[in-house]
């Protein structure tokens, strides 16, 4: 129990470094150029969210959702359930992601995405 | 037996056929494999929406577990109406499908189409009958995932880069929803929409939930491409197979739409979010954005496909202008409207899968004096056109009348005004495209115009038939609309 406690994360500092998180992720997606960094900064923005549901799923002093004999308190093991086919979505999206990015560069011949549009303006 | 797990059959159908198709693998059989499906699908939906119309909601438990703990598929007269939207537009598709995929896509990947638009048709049903939040984003990726790939399958190398920004914005609208689910479930503890219109009342002002809703709104409103949301949509629609702007432009927007009455309706149907004044203002302020924009942009594209894919942006502010007026007579004309846009935009968009197999264009200045050479077709796509503008007789009226009624109802004069501006710039365009057709000389003549197959016309003149139909007869349409409207308007689910 007093483990619990001393490692116990103020929720509130929890909840900024998810947002930083989200943040970086999302300003890599919209500022840059490089199409598979775009994916990379897309996977950061969701694995923010993955830990926004785990966080929640925390219940103060809980332990792992495991019957066992003695302990009453558990964490609740919806989120993480709900997580792992979050996970499984993003997994999907990532490897169709870059399948496209490898096409694009088959058929554009780089994966910038300013080099892109201005082939496409051409075309 | 069977009519009592009609909600999950409706789904599990396409869902386990989808990778059916890709063992069978040889062109002709998994077009066939793919038809059978989707022509079953329909008859469910029908099934469904009579049973609903008889003895009000189906509530069915997955595995018989019972919410709020286990998933529940809740079937009311919206949803069933919005399921029918989405297997007539399948099983529509896919006769008109087999000549224009063989056209377009390499025989040894056309099993692969079908699984994907297979597959896209289970996850749009289901995000249409579950009645769990968390179920819908899955749902919702399943059809998104399978339709980033449908779009990539297009000829053109854009149809590649359309694909990818698509993912992209789509894969930020599906995280937004989940955000916003993730933040309800911890003020509530619920993830099924009955459950949560229940409990969201009780703690009203709590901001978590201001914050989530904000997060559903958004996210959904990405996925619907509402103004100033909408940037992937010309190039996808623009870039894809001609099957797959047909498919998504009559369906996918509309589900989305449908998930986004849902949030405002449903889950938050007893807080009245459209009376909090900024919500309802931004709606209004987007949607006639939408409209008035949507189709300045549809005046300036040399391409028709483009011209369309913008008029659709306008056509969903439509919808969403009618939701937004928290009316009765408001909502049945979005309700409405969604059934109409997608016959109307079903039947044009098939008139361009026509133009692409014939004459390998559907640029405008291909399209010159083609009045002449292609009467019929050119007709078709005429009086689709006249169902955007919204003329009497056509499908488009009736949703446009009641919308216009439903702003002059509350007093919104000014909106009633803009409406009519804005069908008057869909005339500007419309009639653009019939001058060329009939006033112009072709460019380049083309000499050889291939035959249109019989399959491909008749699914054609069924959508337009049916704009018309329903133009004239609006009994039934309006009545669903109707009731659909007044259900979700008082509260609830």
């Amino acid at each position: 129990m007093s483990l619990e406690t001393e490692f116990y994360f103020p929720s509130l500092g929890l909840y900024w470094i998810i947002i930083v998180l989200m943040m970086i992720g999302f300003y890599i997606v919209i500022a840059h150029g490089n199409l598979v960094k775009k994916i990379v900064g897309l996977n950061v923005f969701q694995v923010s969210v993955f830990l926004l549901f785990i966080t929640m799923g925390k219940v103060l002093g809980g332990t792992a959702p495991i019957l066992k004999e003695g302990v009453s308190t558990y964490s609740n093991p919806l989120p993480h359930v709900l997580i792992l086919t979050a996970i499984v979505v993003g997994v999907a999206t990532t490897a169709l992601g870059l399948a496209l990015v490898v096409r694009v560069r088959e058929a554009f011949g780089t994966v910038e995405e300013d080099d892109i549009c201005a082939l496409e303006n051409d075309a | 037996m069977i009519a009592q797990h009609l909600p999950i059959l409706q789904v599990v159908l396409p869902l386990l056929a989808a990778p059916i198709c890709m063992f069978i693998r040889h062109p002709r059989v998994v077009w066939m494999w793919a038809f059978v499906t989707a022509w079953l699908c329909l008859p469910m939906s029908v099934g469904l929406l009579l049973k609903v119309l008889e003895q009000g909601t189906i509530v069915y438990n997955l595995g018989g577990w019972a919410a709020p703990w286990g998933i529940e598929y809740r079937i009311d007269i919206l949803n069933s109406f919005v399921l029918i939207i989405v297997s007539m537009i399948g099983a529509i598709v896919l006769p008109f499908a087999r000549r224009s995929v063989e056209r377009e896509i390499p025989q040894k990947r056309i099993y692969l189409f079908y699984t994907m638009l297979l597959l896209c048709l289970a996850g749009l049903l289901g995000m249409t009958i579950t009645g769990d939040a968390f179920n819908l984003f899955v749902f919702l990726e399943i059809s998104s995932l399978s339709t980033y790939v449908l779009i990539s399958f297009g000829k053109d190398r854009r149809a590649l880069t359309a694909a990818y920004r698509y993912l992209i914005v789509g894969t930020i609208g599906a995280t937004f929803y989940i955000i916003g689910v993730g933040l309800l479930y911890m003020a509530t503890g619920s993830l099924n929409i009955a459950d949560l219109a229940v409990l969201i009342p009780n703690i009203g002002g709590n901001r978590t939930v201001q914050s989530g809703m904000a997060f559903l709104i958004i996210g959904l409103a990405l996925k619907a491409a509402l103004f100033p949301m909408h940037m992937w949509l010309p190039n996808a629609y623009t870039y894809a197979p001609s099957v797959v702007s047909i498919f998504l432009s009559a369906t996918a927007t509309k589900v989305a739409v449908y998930a986004f009455i849902r949030v405002v309706f449903s889950i938050f149907g007893d807080v009245n979010i459209l009376e909090i004044l900024p919500v309802r203002n931004m709606l209004m302020v987007l949607a006639i954005a939408a409209m008035v924009i949507g189709s300045a942009a549809a005046l300036y594209q040399t391409d028709v496909r483009r011209l369309f894919a913008y008029s659709s942006i306008a056509q969903i502010g439509y919808i969403i202008l009618g939701i937004s007026f928290d009316s009765v007579t408001g909502v049945t004309a979005g309700v409405v409207h969604l059934f109409n846009h997608a016959l109307m935009k079903g039947g044009l968009f098939m008139v361009l899968g026509l133009l692409a197999y014939q004459i390998g264009s559907t640029k405008i200045q291909d399209i010159a004096g083609l009045g002449e050479r292609m009467p019929l077709t050119m007709a078709a796509l005429v009086i689709g056109g006249l169902g955007l503008i919204g003329m009497p007789l056509t499908a488009g009226f009736i949703s446009k009348w009641y919308l216009i009624q439903a702003a002059i109802d509350i007093g919104l004069w000014p909106i009633a005004f803009i409406i009519v501006l804005s069908s008057i710039l869909t005339v500007v365009y419309v009639w653009r495209i019939v001058e060329v057709i009939y006033f112009h000389r072709p460019v380049n003549p083309i000499n050889d115009i291939d035959r249109a197959p019989i399959s491909m016309v008749a699914p054609m003149w069924i959508l337009i038939g049916a704009t018309i139909f329903f133009g004239i007869n609006t009994n039934a349409t309006l009545e669903i609309a109707g009731a659909a409207a007044k259900a979700l308007l008082a509260g609830g689910v």
